[in-house]
C-alpha cells in the first residue's frame, strides 16, 4: 500500500487553527474497515514480483497522450501512467498520496494546501516542483474542457516554497478535492509547456512526466510503448518493465486476442456485454467491476421539454411507468449494471438518495395516465409518435427496448441511431428529438455530472452534453447554485438529496442504469484495479505473477 | 523500340489529363464531407464527455471551422499548392506525416493481396477452363462463387478463429511483434506471418472474380483460330494454354484488377479494422468518425491519384500484352 505518511506531521501541518488532515492514519483506519481495501489487501499479501510486459488493450487510438487539455476516454487510460496528479482515490474515494505528500482544507473550503513530494524528478532529469503545480493548474483552468469548471474559482496557486502548493478560490468548490486525481487534472511540467499553445505542444505525442513509466514510442495505429522509470520516487515500483498498449477497434477482434492469449489487461467492457460471459469464463481470464466509480456511468432518458406534449407531466410519466428498468438491465446491458431510481447514479453512495424507489413498472398506470393526459388511443390503436435518439456508446438495442416498451402504452416511436459525430450535432445543435437515451456519466461528483444536463443556465444550443432537454426548474436550478458552492459535505449531501426529490417528482429524466464497467484480465496481473479510476491509474502496483 | 516514344507521351498526356481531374476530385470531396453532420471541434468537445461554450468555440476557432466555406476551401488549396496536405486537428500532426507512417502498411497490403488474387485467380480460372463442365470445373465453380459471396470482414473473422484462436499458427492482429526489435529476415518473417491473414482475407473475394473472367476468357479464346494452328502445328497442350490461349485471356482480367485496386482500398478499411492492421483504409475510417477531414481529404486525394497512375500502368501494360492496342 502507497499510505506512508506518519502520524506526526498532522500537526506540524496545523492550518487557521482547524484543518482538515485527510492523509496519514486517517485513510490508513479507513483502508482497513472497508470491504474493497480488504480484499485489495489480501489480494496484495504475496509479494510482488519484479518483471514483466503487461500487454493493455486500450479500445480506440488516444489522439493525444496527455489528459492536460483533453478528455477523451482513451487518452485517460494511457495519459496517468507517465503523467502523475496530486492525488489518487482508493475504491472507496479516499484520497491518497500521489504527487502530494500531505493536503489541507482550510474549514471555510477557501484554500488548498499541498505539500509536495520531495526529490521527483520529471523523466528528463529536471525537479518536479510546486511551479509545476501553479502551472499546470493554470493550464487545466484555461484549457481542460472541465477543467474550466472545476477551477473556475481559484484565484491564485501560491507557492510559498518548491514543495508548498496553495490553491486560493474565491468561492468554495467542494468537488476540487476529488477532481485531483491524474487522469483528470494531471501535473505536467512547467519549463515544456510554458510559452506554448497546450493543444499543439509536442508533449501530447511524446510526453514526459514524473510516472513510473517512461514514454518510449507511439506507432500511430499500432501500438505505444512505455518503459519502467528506474529512478520512480516510489522505490521499488513500478514492478513492471513495460506496458505495451494496444488499440483494436474492433470488438470482435478483442475477444479473439483474448482468447489467443494475445492480451493482459483492459478495461472497457472491451468486448461486448454478450461476449462477456464467454471470454470471462475462458482459463485464465478473470473480470473486475470495480475501477470505474470515478466515471459514474449512467444510461438516462431524457425528455423534450419544447414540446408540448412532453410538457405534462402525466405523459413523461407514463412513459416512465413502461419502461420495464430491470429487464432493460437484464435484456440489453445482460445484468451489468444497477437500476437506477434517480438521475445521480447508486453508486455515488455520498450523493444518491436511497429513499428513492423506481417509478414502477405499470402498463395500467401509464396507459390511465395518458388517457387522461387528453391523448386516448386511436383507432389504429396508437396516440401519438414520438422521436427518439441514442447516444452510440448504449448499444442499438438500448433504443430497441425503448421503443418496444413505449409501443405497448400506444406511443409509436420513430428510433434513430446514428454514429457519435452525427448524434452529438443532431442532437444537441439540431434538436429535433422529442426522447434522448444519454450514456452520461456522473462523474466524481454530480456538480459536474448532474447540474450540467438540468441547470437551465446550461441550456445552449451547439454545445455537447448540456441541457439538450431545456430543463427549466427555480427550484432545481437554486439547489445546483447551492450545492456546487457548499463546502460541508453533509450540507451538501442534503441539498443533492433535496435535488433528486423534485427531479423524480417532476420527471424530470430518467436515470435508467447505472451501467457497470468491466476490465478483464489475465489472472496473473494482480493489482490492476486498486483504486476508483481503475485501469485508468498509473499502474505502478500491477505486477505479473510467475 | 518504337514503343518507348509513345509510352512516354502517354505519361505525359495522363499527367496533364490528371491535374484538373484532381482537383475537380478535391472540390468535390471538400463539399460532400462539408455534408455530413457535425465537425472535428464537436467530436473533440463530445468525447471529452463535458465541455463548455468557450472550449468549444476556442477548438472551433483554432481549427478554422469558424470561418466561412469557401475561405477553408481557399484555404485548403493553398495549403496544396505549396505541396502541404494540411494539419490534423485530431492528431495534431501535419497529414502529410500521418498518411507517410500508415502508406507502406496498406500498400503492402494491398499488394500482397492483389497478387494473391491473381495468382490464385488466374490459377483456379485456367484450371476451371481446362477442365471445363467436369467435376473440377463444378467444385471450383461453387468454391469461387462461396469466395464471392462472403463478406471479407466475416472471413477475416473466422481466419482468426481458425488459425490464431483454436490452432495457434498465425497472431490475431496487428502487423508485427511489437517491441521485439527484430531486423533483416527475421524482421521479414515475423511481418509476413501477421500479413498472410489479412491479405488473404482481402483477397478471396477477387480470387472469386478472377477466376471467374478467367475461365470465361479462357473458354473464348481456345475456340479461336489462332489456338487452332498452334494445335494443329503440334504445340504441347501445357505450350498452347499457357501462350497462346492464357496470355489473350488476360486482357479483361488486367484491366479488372487496375479498377479494382481502388476497390482494395475500401475492403481494407474493413479487414484492416478485423486484423488492428494499422494502414491508410483505418485512419480514413477514424477521420470519418472523428471528422477529420484534413486528413480524409489528403487520403482521398492520394487515392485518385492512384487510381489516375494504376491506370496510366494498366494501359501501358495492355500494349505489352497485346501489341494490337494502342497506347494513346
Amino acid at each position: 500500500m502507497t499510505v506512508k505518511l506518519a502520524s506526526h506531521q498532522a500537526g506540524a501541518f496545523g492550518f487557521n487553527g482547524w484543518s482538515v488532515v485527510l492523509a496519514g492514519l486517517l485513510t490508513a483506519s479507513f483502508a482497513l474497515l472497508s470491504p474493497h481495501a480488504l480484499s485489495a489487501a489480501r489480494a496484495e499479501a504475496p509479494q510482488p514480483v519484479r518483471g514483466g510486459v503487461l500487454r493493455f488493450l486500450v479500445e480506440h487510438e488516444p489522439s493525444t497522450l496527455v489528459t492536460i487539455a483533453h478528455t477523451a476516454g482513451p487518452t485517460q487510460r494511457v495519459s496517468p501512467k507517465v503523467t502523475e496528479g496530486l492525488l489518487t482515490y482508493d475504491l472507496d474515494f479516499k484520497p491518497r498520496p500521489a504527487l502530494a505528500s500531505e493536503w489541507s482544507v482550510s474549514p471555510d473550503g477557501l484554500s488548498y494546501t499541498f505539500k509536495l513530494r520531495q526529490g521527483v524528478k520529471w523523466h528528463d532529469g529536471k525537479d518536479f516542483t510546486a511551479a509545476d503545480v501553479a502551472y499546470s493548474i493554470k493550464l487545466l483552468k484555461e484549457h481542460h474542457p472541465r477543467g474550466r469548471g472545476t477551477f473556475a474559482s481559484v484565484t491564485a496557486v501560491e507557492t510559498p516554497d518548491p514543495a508548498t502548493a496553495i490553491i486560493r478560490l474565491s468561492k468554495p468548490a467542494p468537488y476540487l478535492l476529488t477532481a485531483l486525481d491524474a487522469n483528470e487534472s494531471p501535473i505536467v511540467a512547467k519549463h515544456i509547456y510554458e510559452g506554448t499553445d497546450p493543444l499543439t505542444n509536442k508533449n501530447g505525442s511524446a510526453p514526459i512526466g514524473t510516472g513510473p513509466f517512461i514514454f518510449k514510442e507511439w506507432v500511430r495505429g499500432s501500438h505505444i510503448i512505455l518503459d519502467r522509470n528506474p529512478d520512480y520516487w516510489d522505490t521499488g515500483k513500478p514492478y513492471l518493465d513495460r506496458v505495451v498498449v494496444r488499440f483494436i477497434a474492433d470488438q470482435s477482434a478483442r475477444s479473439a486476442a483474448f482468447e489467443t492469449g494475445e492480451l493482459d489487461l483492459a478495461g472497457g467492457p472491451p468486448v461486448p456485454y454478450a461476449d462477456l460471459a464467454r471470454v470471462s469464463a475462458l482459463p485464465g481470464l478473470g473480470v473486475e467491476k470495480h475501477g470505474y466509480e470515478y466515471a459514474g456511468r449512467m444510461t438516462q432518458l431524457y425528455f423534450n421539454f419544447e414540446r408540448p406534449i412532453l410538457q405534462d407531466r402525466r405523459v413523461r410519466l407514463a412513459i416512465a411507468h413502461a419502461i420495464d428498468q430491470q429487464k432493460l438491465l437484464d435484456v440489453v446491458y445482460f445484468g451489468y449494471g444497477k437500476v437506477a431510481p434517480s438521475v445521480v447514479s447508486p453508486n455515488l453512495k455520498a450523493f444518491f438518495d436511497p429513499s428513492i424507489e423506481p417509478y414502477g413498472y405499470d402498463l395500467k398506470a401509464a396507459n390511465r395516465l395518458l388517457d387522461e393526459a387528453g391523448y386516448p388511443r386511436k383507432a389504429d390503436g396508437t396516440r401519438f409518435p414520438l422521436r427518439l435518439y441514442a447516444n452510440p456508446f448504449n448499444t442499438q438495442a438500448s433504443g430497441d427496448f425503448i421503443k418496444q416498451s413505449l409501443a405497448r402504452v400506444g406511443i409509436p416511436v420513430d428510433f434513430q441511431f446514428f454514429d457519435f459525430s452525427t448524434y452529438i450535432q443532431k442532437t444537441y445543435t439540431g434538436r429535433d428529438f422529442d426522447l434522448t437515451l444519454e450514456s452520461l456519466q456522473n462523474l466524481f461528483d454530480p456538480t459536474l455530472g448532474v447540474q450540467r444536463t438540468l441547470w437551465s443556465s446550461n441550456f445552449r444550443v451547439g454545445l455537447p452534453f448540456s441541457n439538450a432537454s431545456h430543463y427549466s426548474n427555480p427550484d432545481v436550478d437554486r439547489l445546483l447554485e447551492a450545492a456546487a458552492v457548499e463546502a460541508d459535505l453533509q450540507k451538501r449531501r442534503q441539498l443533492w438529496f433535496a435535488f433528486q426529490k423534485i427531479v423524480y417528482e417532476d420527471v424530470a429524466a430518467l436515470g435508467l442504469i447505472a451501467t457497470d464497467g468491466v476490465t478483464i484480465f489475465n489472472r496473473k496481473v494482480k493489482n490492476h484495479t486498486i483504486g476508483v479510476t481503475g485501469v485508468d491509474a498509473s499502474f505502478a502496483d500491477i505486477y505479473i505473477e510467475k | 523500340m518504337r514503343r518507348l516514344p509513345r509510352i512516354l507521351k502517354a505519361v505525359r498526356r495522363t499527367a496533364l489529363q490528371a491535374v484538373p481531374t484532381v482537383i475537380g476530385i478535391v472540390i468535390l470531396n471538400f463539399f460532400l464531407l462539408r455534408l455530413t453532420p457535425g465537425d472535428a471541434a464537436d467530436v473533440l468537445a463530445g468525447e471529452a464527455g463535458a465541455a463548455t461554450v468557450e472550449t468549444l468555440s476556442a477548438l472551433k476557432a483554432k481549427f478554422g471551422l469558424d470561418l466561412p466555406v469557401l475561405q477553408q476551401l481557399g484555404g485548403y488549396l493553398h495549403n496544396l499548392a505549396h505541396f502541404s496536405l494540411g494539419v490534423s486537428p485530431r492528431y495534431n500532426q501535419p497529414v502529410a506525416a500521418l498518411i507517410a507512417a500508415r502508406l507502406p502498411n496498406t500498400l503492402s497490403l494491398m499488394g500482397s493481396a492483389l497478387a494473391l488474387a491473381l495468382l490464385l485467380g488466374i490459377t483456379l480460372g485456367a484450371i476451371m477452363a481446362s477442365f471445363a463442365g467436369r467435376p473440377a470445373d463444378r467444385a471450383l465453380s461453387v468454391l469461387s462463387l462461396l469466395f464471392y459471396s462472403i463478406p471479407s470482414f466475416w472471413i477475416g473473422l473466422m481466419f482468426i478463429v481458425l488459425f490464431s484462436v483454436k490452432l495457434g499458427w498465425l497472431p490475431s492482429g496487428g502487423a508485427e511483434t511489437i517491441g521485439a526489435g527484430l531486423t533483416g529476415w527475421g524482421a521479414f518473417v515475423d511481418r509476413a506471418r501477421y500479413q498472410v491473414l489479412p491479405a488473404l482475407s482481402l483477397a478471396l473475394f477477387y480470387v472469386a472474380i478472377y477466376a471467374r473472367l478467367t475461365r470465361g476468357d479462357m473458354l473464348e479464346v481456345k475456340a479461336q483460330d489462332h489456338v487452332r494452328t498452334a494445335r494443329a502445328k503440334g504445340l504441347p497442350p501445357l505450350a498452347v494454354t499457357r501462350d497462346h490461349v492464357l496470355r489473350n485471356a488476360l486482357i479483361p482480367v488486367t484491366t479488372m484488377a487496375g479498377i479494382h485496386l481502388a476497390g482494395l482500398m475500401g475492403g481494407a478499411v474493413v479487414v484492416e479494422t478485423v486484423f488492428s492492421w494499422p494502414g491508410l483504409g483505418r485512419l480514413a475510417y477514424e477521420a470519418v468518425m472523428g471528422r477529420d477531414f484534413h486528413v480524409l481529404l489528403g487520403i482521398l486525394l492520394l487515392s485518385s491519384l492512384l487510381v489516375v497512375v494504376v491506370n496510366a500502368a494498366v494501359d501501358i501494360l495492355q500494349a505489352w500484352l497485346d501489341p494490337r492496342i494502342e497506347v494513346r
